[in-house]
């Protein structure tokens, strides 16, 4: 019965993103990076048509992952925002007392509407970012080392940023939970740049500030993962271990037990959301 | 056990009469300072229609969404249709139209009442769907997507959800608010079928004149409390003789007083008269009064209608309750 209306809500949550404007205005915001993107490519191409292969490839995993950062802010802001009014908004109008008076447990419903935006989320990114692949690809012959594992780094950014905003819109209105989601969002990968220079000028104080930031929300951690994996490892060697990390490249993998920590933390927020959404009064 | 006395068993579950459709027992909720429903205990039996009557911000609302579990009491406990209350189960063979009624405006009609199906896991063909939205008028627009719906359309709709998956108990919180007087008119038929058809409904509904029409009992809260409950014929069964009268001296006045509760308004007196019927206390009053010299212009016997008696208990304060 439980995982009936856990799948039951998860197609209906899907439905509505499909119906809504915000797929359309998504869809949109999508091809125009996209089809940027493809312009700005075959302009490095045309312009420094003096550059060897190899900075060739430079050039365009640098360029991939600005451009790959720019999809994942759609990503993030377009979940965001549908998180929030799928259920703060639901509970506001109205919508939410005609579906929980069936014989459905709130922990399912929940579980639902984030299986299907996580679908959703997961499934935009999927198809922009291999969209995007695919024209680097075509314009300046670069394919990135480890593809698919970017990719799903970036699908599991995003169900990290909407679990916390379905955590949030549980517990305030919908506006200002999407809101929060994405300031949050910021903050870290701000918190992460600041890091990044603790780092490199050695003051151990400030770079924990990255490491403790990436700790408490994960995105900004899985996205330097999925970076890793979208640079040419000959970018790594170039760049060598001297002038360490920036904002758009990252040196080294995601360990293990922070890929375990990043599922960890996305189960124990949606258990969080869980439990406010439990005790709150419709 | 033994066959002998497992059958045993089972005759006497079959020949139990079948739990009430809604048990409450001292129900109570506190919003920060303010007690919203306070000690609310009552039942609603199998197919009986009860309503729920009392002014604004008497708990009507909040002891609903308690039943329902949308809202969580501070105490009290809640069967619906024999189990509890705070299992999900209980809320399947349940239908209900809230108060604040919105459908996912992105969805059709249909698909409304198709997602409703689904989360009740029941099965209900697609033909006894449409049925269902034509039942309501809203046959032709269940193609249409309920976000152009006006708001008397949308609580046709929300009908048909507490409808469509056959149940046993509906719950109303002001189906006509939104509606013409013909939807209200078409809400009282539909009231009427389901009491035909021995679904219980708990009815909450301003228009005390539908309450009266359709409702078997009627249940006055007030203040959070329960101010007063029963039958129809209990709580009305109050009649009243209203005179028109002059030259009423003090020993008429005491003569009239003597019968009942006697309230004056000019020329005008109106006498409670006891609830057992005596065919004789009217002719007697009346010969009496003419003795005493009153001249009777006009009697007559009156039986007090819902709404007075509704003002009344809410104006004193007292009910008696008659259960």
């Amino acid at each position: 019965m439980i995982a009936r209306t856990v799948l039951i809500v998860a197609s209906l949550t899907l439905h509505e993103a499909a119906r809504r404007r915000v797929l359309r205005s998504l869809a949109a915001l999508t091809v125009v990076l996209l089809a940027l993107s493809a312009w700005g490519f075959s302009r490095l191409d045309a312009e420094f048509g003096g550059l060897t292969s190899g900075e060739a490839k430079v050039a365009g995993s640098t360029v991939l992952n600005l451009v790959m950062f720019g999809l994942s802010l759609i990503a993030a802001l377009g979940t965001a925002f549908l998180a929030g009014p799928t259920l703060a908004g639901e509970v506001e109008s109205g919508i939410a007392l005609s579906i929980m008076t069936r014989p459905v447990r709130r922990a399912a419903v929940l579980a639902g509407k984030w299986l299907g935006l996580v679908m959703f989320g997961g499934g935009f990114v999927v198809i922009a970012g291999l969209a995007q692949l695919v024209i680097v690809r075509a314009t300046v012959d670069y394919w990135p080392p480890r593809p698919v594992t970017g990719l799903v780094l970036l699908a599991v950014q995003t169900a990290a940023l909407l679990t916390l905003g379905l955590l949030l819109s549980t517990a305030i209105s919908p506006m200002a939970s999407g809101i929060v989601a994405v300031g949050l969002f910021g903050a870290t990968w701000v918190a992460g740049i600041i890091g990044l220079v603790g780092e490199a000028l050695g003051n151990d104080s400030v770079a924990r500030v990255g490491t403790i930031s990436r700790m408490l929300l994960p995105t900004d951690g899985l996205w330097r993962g999925a970076m890793n994996a979208f640079q040419d490892p000959a970018l790594l060697r170039q760049v060598g271990s001297g002038i360490e990390e920036s904002p758009f490249l990252s040196m080294a993998p995601l360990t293990t037990t922070y890929l375990a920590w990043a599922g960890l933390w996305i189960a124990g927020v949606l258990a969080l959301a869980a439990m406010s959404f439990h005790r709150r009064d419709l | 056990m033994t066959a002998e006395s497992a059958e045993r068993a089972r005759r006497l579950l079959t020949d139990l009469a079948p739990a009430p459709a809604v048990w409450c027992s001292g129900l109570r909720k506190r919003y920060r300072r303010q007690v919203a429903v306070d000690g609310v205990s009552f039942t609603v039996g199998r197919g009986e229609v009860v309503g729920l009557l009392g002014p604004n911000g008497a708990g009507k609302t909040t002891v609903i969404k308690i039943m329902l579990g949308l809202v969580r009491p501070d105490a009290g406990e809640v069967l619906l249709l024999g189990r509890p209350g705070r299992d999900p189960a209980a809320r399947a063979r349940v239908g209900y139209l809230p108060e604040l009624f919105r459908y996912q405006p992105w969805l059709t009609a249909a698909e409304v009442l198709a997602l409703h199906v689904r989360l009740a896991a029941a099965t209900v063909p697609a033909a006894e769907r449409r049925e269902c939205l034509a039942l309501v008028g809203l046959a032709d627009r269940a193609g249409d997507r309920v976000g152009g719906f006006s708001k008397g359309m949308q609580q046709r709709l929300g009908l048909a959800v507490a409808l469509v998956c056959r149940p046993e108990l509906v719950v109303l919180d002001e189906p006509t608010s939104a509606l013409d007087p013909l939807g209200r008119a078409d809400v009282r038929d539909l009231l009427l079928s389901l009491k035909d058809r021995q679904v219980a409904v708990l009815l909450n509904s301003h228009l005390i004149g539908e309450v009266e029409r359709v409702c078997d009992r009627v249940v006055i809260l007030d203040r959070g409390r329960v101010a007063a409950a029963g039958t129809l014929p209990e709580l009305l069964g109050r009649r009243e003789l209203r005179l028109r009268l002059d030259g009423v001296t003090a020993a008429a006045a005491e003569r009239l007083a003597a019968t009942g509760r006697l309230t004056r308004a000019g020329d005008a007196f109106t006498v409670r008269l006891p609830a057992e019927e005596d065919a004789a206390t009217v002719p007697d009053l009346v010969a009496d009064l003419v003795r005493l010299g009153v001249r009777v212009h006009a009697v007559e016997p009156a039986r007090i209608s819902l709404e007075e008696r509704l003002l009344d208990i809410l104006r004193t304060g007292h009910g008696e309750e008659a259960r």
